[in-house]
């Protein structure tokens, strides 16, 4: 099912909002599973992206003088889910911070092309600073996580090593 | 008077009729093979009793063709209500001799008996005619061959229903129900009919019956007790089974099929037993009083899934209608063989409900009481009932309403309770249970051991607090009057239960002629053990003697594991396929009180 | 009024254990976005399931939840629903459950007809029980137990349940819980028995299987009502092609005859003389 092609803020604005959203909560359901796995940092790190992703879903929603998220069930993105959401596939449990911030980068920057190509589109003049101006933010959001990234070391060798074997439960 | 007499004559007689002696219970054996019908016409014998008054069983054995094999009906009449065959029969009539020896041992005569049979058939065995009964030379096939359409199993039901006495129009009355579905075929049967009822009046050797019992023939019924179990099942609650055929039970799920179609409730054929238990344990999770039954080999495949009804405190009953085992064994043969797995086939430790019905009438009694029972303790329920009764036809009494519930009897959760908590320890162990379609109460059943809230957990404390519920709630509920007949007195003391039960009454009976006074406990429940109740029940007891039907003792040994009882304990059982008879039970019992 | 439900209502407080890129976290995602969508309630669904990883889903949702023994599912699922037909029954499982031990079930569940979805979570290993061969292993995939691989043409199950009947069937991928969700919503609401085959990678005994997302592509034929085409189709699966496969017109199983609601006592007269 393609997306409609949005022809007012409001229903731009309801794209970028339903991201945020699937971000948000993505952010922290893998936070709970690092958790469950007992991977403190990374959890902690999740969490935070929650709490970040959190805010910009409320930045919009005051911006558009929302109450809650619209209903996105007529959404339909191109890539399976949001461009800022995490594939579940790409986790591992002993996965580094590092690790983390990179998938995080490459949320944000799939976000910022995204916002990038409403910008560049054959849409009307106010939908395309929408998208202008979302497309920067975007950007920031970038630049904000390679800095944090440029203080982690790289993962070593060795990273996903457990020498204990799997455990069976049932 | 004792309602059960000896095989022998009556002492008493009917005055004005001369001396001609009458029989309070008479056996009658038809056989005959490759098509004759002994089995129709054991029917007919069979509701011609009943129609004039009289109980009845009838039992069948065959050869293993499924179409034209050997074949034998066993009927016994009686004055009073019977719940086993006699000693040996009376009448052995053949329509021919094909095979038929291989019934020897389930036909045993005595030189009172008579041998019916064709002349133009051959002789008799020597397993018959060793018994140096009298024997009566009919050319059956002759005679009916001059009637036509006649058939031989028609002139035998006439020539026997005239030896025991049988009158005329509860002979025709049989018939004409019998060929209701064929009316081309009722004047040449009920012809043959009245040519064997010619031939028979010329016969000395007669067993006539005394006089049928008081009571209205229209409060009797007719029924086998697989059909009992299957109208208790239903009167109980229960409205879904599952079923996948097995002998002897086959017969309990197709009699149930429309039966629950009529009232509401359905039947669905599975793949497998383990579908079928499976299904039957989805449908009661949803809330439906749920049934599967079966026999040995099909229980043995459900054990693994009657632990997931125990863990997750899902009711469900299953009936394993026993047959000879092990493993395929003989499917179509009666044996107590399946209390070890019925009691102990569950892996891990898992509490659960064993009972047995005792007689035909009572598979419905106890299969009603099971699915009670399940539904209130939230527990499988296994229905120990057997080939004997399951296939086995009788005229009983109509059964009494003894005040097993009918109606729900599960602990339900209301909506929305606040902190529901499906598996929360309480005083009786009994917990709450949430039933699909409720808001607020969602849960998920567990066969993983859990908490209190269903999660599964591998924590020792759960798992001795689930146990300690799970078993609580089966030692603390209160049994009533159903957990077993106790009769009788003296400090000897007879334990049995099942299909025994009625063989070694009536043993019993004819004992207490001869002095010997006993106890009788026949106990219904099985599990969970009972210990205050069968103490008192055998307060004073000296000696006790544990009868059964299978080749290991398995009743006694569980009594001997789970009771502390008085005195001593010894034990008779026979395996499956070789039936103790009353006279068996009451030499034993002469010979024991002796001892 | 009650507000509508949203998938959060239907995603229960109990956090999963599966390992962290699991697949199988896509499946409650989508189940629970689907639920929502199709505007039922938790109490009003039930959701059963067998033994193994995925089996722990049931209680990962408010839904009414069923965890049976292993292999079972289908016919634990199959007596709720003829019991309680007013219920939406979801059966769920992993590919052992399924297709191993639970594969006479499968075969009969499919022939049955009874109105229900059945979703197998498929990894082509038994993760619970630490990695080995499932039917729906490649033949050559070394394990402890079989080693140098089990030597066995692969259990093909969408081509199982064509052959047997199932009604709908159709192939999907966690990495796509949105189409998942979408494909969850058709088979619930297709009458008879729907089978999804959600392709489910296993990262710990499966590594190589985050590879799937690569793979794995839309199927460009459109799903269909005629089993010769859907047969047709099969011949030339490359076991990643996702998307509906058929979508058939058979009736729902129903209990057949003609029922009533007598009184129980009026079923004695069979025995009166």
């Amino acid at each position: 099912m393609k997306r409609k092609l949005p022809r007012t803020v409001e229903q731009f604005m309801a794209y970028a909002c339903a991201m945020e959203v699937e971000a948000t909560e993505r952010y922290a359901e893998l936070a709970e599973q690092m958790d469950t796995h007992h991977n403190r940092e990374v959890a902690e790190l999740f969490a935070k992206l929650a709490r970040i992703e959190g805010k910009h879903r409320d930045q919009i929603m005051r911006q558009m003088g929302w109450t809650t998220p619209p209903a996105t069930s007529s959404f339909r993105w191109e890539t399976p889910e949001g461009p800022e959401t995490t594939d579940y596939g790409d986790l591992h449990y002993l996965m580094t911070p590092y690790h983390a911030l990179k998938l995080a980068q490459h949320n944000e920057r799939r976000a910022a092309e995204f916002f990038e190509h409403f910008a560049a589109a054959k849409l009307p003049a106010a939908v395309r600073e929408s998208a202008a101006e979302m497309a920067a933010d975007e950007r920031e959001h970038v630049r904000l996580i390679e800095e944090w990234l440029a203080k982690l070391p790289e993962p070593e060798p060795g990273w996903d090593e457990d020498p204990d074997p799997p455990a069976g439960a049932d | 008077m004792s309602p059960y007499n000896s095989a022998a004559m009556q002492e008493t007689e009917r005055p004005g009729v001369g001396t001609r002696p009458r029989h309070s219970s008479v056996s009658i054996a038809l056989v005959g093979s490759g098509g004759a019908g002994v089995m129709t016409a054991g029917n007919m014998l069979l509701e011609a009793a009943a129609h004039a008054g009289y109980y009845a069983l009838m039992t069948r054995s065959s050869g293993p063709q499924i179409r034209g094999g050997e074949a034998a009906a066993m009927i016994r009449i009686s004055c009073v209500p019977i719940d086993c065959m006699d000693d040996h029969f009376h009448i052995l009539a053949a329509v021919d001799w094909d095979n038929v020896h291989r019934f020897g041992a389930e036909i045993p005569l005595g030189p009172d008996s008579l041998i019916v049979g064709d002349p133009d058939q051959g002789e008799p065995h020597e397993v018959f005619t060793r018994s140096g009964a009298a024997q009566a030379k009919v050319p059956l096939k002759k005679m009916a061959k001059a009637i036509p359409e006649g058939r031989p199993n028609m002139l035998l039901l006439g020539f026997a229903a005239t030896l025991v006495g049988l009158p005329d129009d509860s002979v025709s009355r049989a018939v004409e129900k019998s060929l209701s579905k064929r009316p081309a075929a009722l004047a040449p049967s009920l012809a043959a009919v009245a040519a064997g009822r010619e031939a028979a009046a010329a016969v000395e050797r007669k067993y006539m019956l005394a006089a049928a019992p008081p009571g209205r023939v229209a409060s009797r019924w007719l029924l086998t007790g697989n059909e009992a179990a299957g109208y208790g099942a239903i009167k109980g609650g229960v409205r879904f089974v599952a079923a996948y055929p097995i002998t002897p039970a086959t017969e309990l799920l197709e009699w149930m099929s429309p039966a629950l179609a009529e009232v509401g409730g359905t039947l669905v054929q599975a793949e497998d037993e383990l579908a079928s238990i499976n299904m039957a344990i989805g449908g009661s999770y949803g809330g439906v009083p749920s049934l599967t039954a079966t026999s040995g080999p099909g229980l043995a495949l459900m054990v693994e899934s009657l632990g997931l009804a125990v863990a997750s405190e899902t009711p469900v009953v299953v009936i394993d209608v026993m047959r000879v085992g092990p493993s395929t064994g003989i499917p179509t043969k009666s044996e107590q063989g399946d209390l070890n797995i019925a009691l102990y086939g569950l892996h891990g430790d898992a509490p659960h409900l064993v009972l047995a019905p005792n007689s035909v009438a009572d598979c419905l009694r106890t299969t009603q009481w099971a699915v009670q029972l399940a539904e209130s303790l939230q527990a499988p329920a296994i229905v120990l009932s057997d080939q004997f009764f399951g296939q086995t036809r009788a005229v009983i009494d109509e059964p009494v309403e003894l005040g097993i519930g009918t109606g729900p009897a599960r602990l339900i959760a209301e909506a929305n309770a606040p902190d529901f908590k499906r598996y929360a320890a309480t005083p009786s162990g009994v917990s709450p249970m949430a039933i699909p379609g409720t808001a607020g109460v969602t849960y998920t059943a567990d066969g993983l051991e859990h908490g209190e809230r269903g999660t599964p957990s591998s924590q020792g404390t759960d798992h001795l607090a689930q146990l300690d519920k799970r078993r609580a709630k089966l030692e603390l509920a209160d049994y009533g009057v159903h957990w077993a007949d106790v009769e009788g007195e003296g400090d000897l003391a007879i334990l049995t239960f099942g299909s025994c039960t009625g063989i070694v009454r009536e043993g019993l009976a004819r004992a207490r002629v001869d002095g010997v006074r006993t106890r009788l406990v026949s106990m219904r429940l099985l599990s969970p053990a009972q210990p205050a109740r069968l103490a008192a029940a055998l307060a004073g007891v000296k000696r006790i003697l544990v009868i059964e039907q299978n080749h290991t003792g398995q009743f006694f040994r569980h009594l001997r594991a789970e009771y502390d009882l008085p005195g001593t304990m010894t034990s008779l059982h026979r395996p499956g396929a070789m039936q103790f008879n009353p006279g068996d039970i009451h030499r034993h019992l002469i010979e024991w009180s002796r001892a | 009024m009650t507000e509508a439900l949203t998938h959060t209502d239907f995603k229960s407080d109990i956090k999963p254990v599966w390992c962290p890129g699991c697949g199988d976290f896509g499946v409650v995602n989508a189940l629970t976005k689907a639920l929502a969508k199709m505007e039922l309630r938790p109490e009003n669904v039930a959701v059963v399931s067998g033994i193994g990883c995925s089996s722990r889903i049931p209680a990962y949702t408010t839904c009414y939840g069923f965890h049976g023994v292993h292999g079972r599912a289908l016919a634990a699922g199959t007596g709720l629903k003829i019991a309680r037909p007013d219920l939406t029954v979801i059966v769920t499982g992993g590919d052992g459950d399924g297709y191993s031990i639970g594969g006479n079930h499968f075969l009969h569940a499919c022939r049955r007809n009874v109105d229900m979805t059945y979703i197998v979570m498929d990894n082509r290993v038994y993760g619970m029980t630490k990695g080995q061969a499932s039917p729906t292993t490649e033949p050559d995939w070394d394990s402890k137990l079989s080693p140098d691989g089990t030597g066995l043409r692969e259990f093909h199950p969408m081509v199982i349940a064509l052959s047997a009947g199932a009604n709908f069937i159709a192939r999907a991928f966690t990495g796509d819980p949105n189409g998942l969700a979408d494909v969850i919503v058709q088979a619930v609401r297709h009458p008879g028995f729907s089978f999804i085959e959600v392709l489910s990678p296993c990262v710990t005994f499966r590594p190589e299987q985050r590879d799937w997302k690569k793979i794995v592509k839309p199927d460009a034929v459109k799903p269909t009502s005629d089993i010769a085409r859907a047969a047709r189709r099969m011949l030339r699966d490359t076991g990643f092609d996702l998307g509906v496969l058929y979508a058939g017109t058979r009736s729902p199983y129903s209990p057949r005859g003609p029922r009533a609601q007598r009184d129980v006592r009026e079923l004695e007269a069979r025995f009166a003389l």
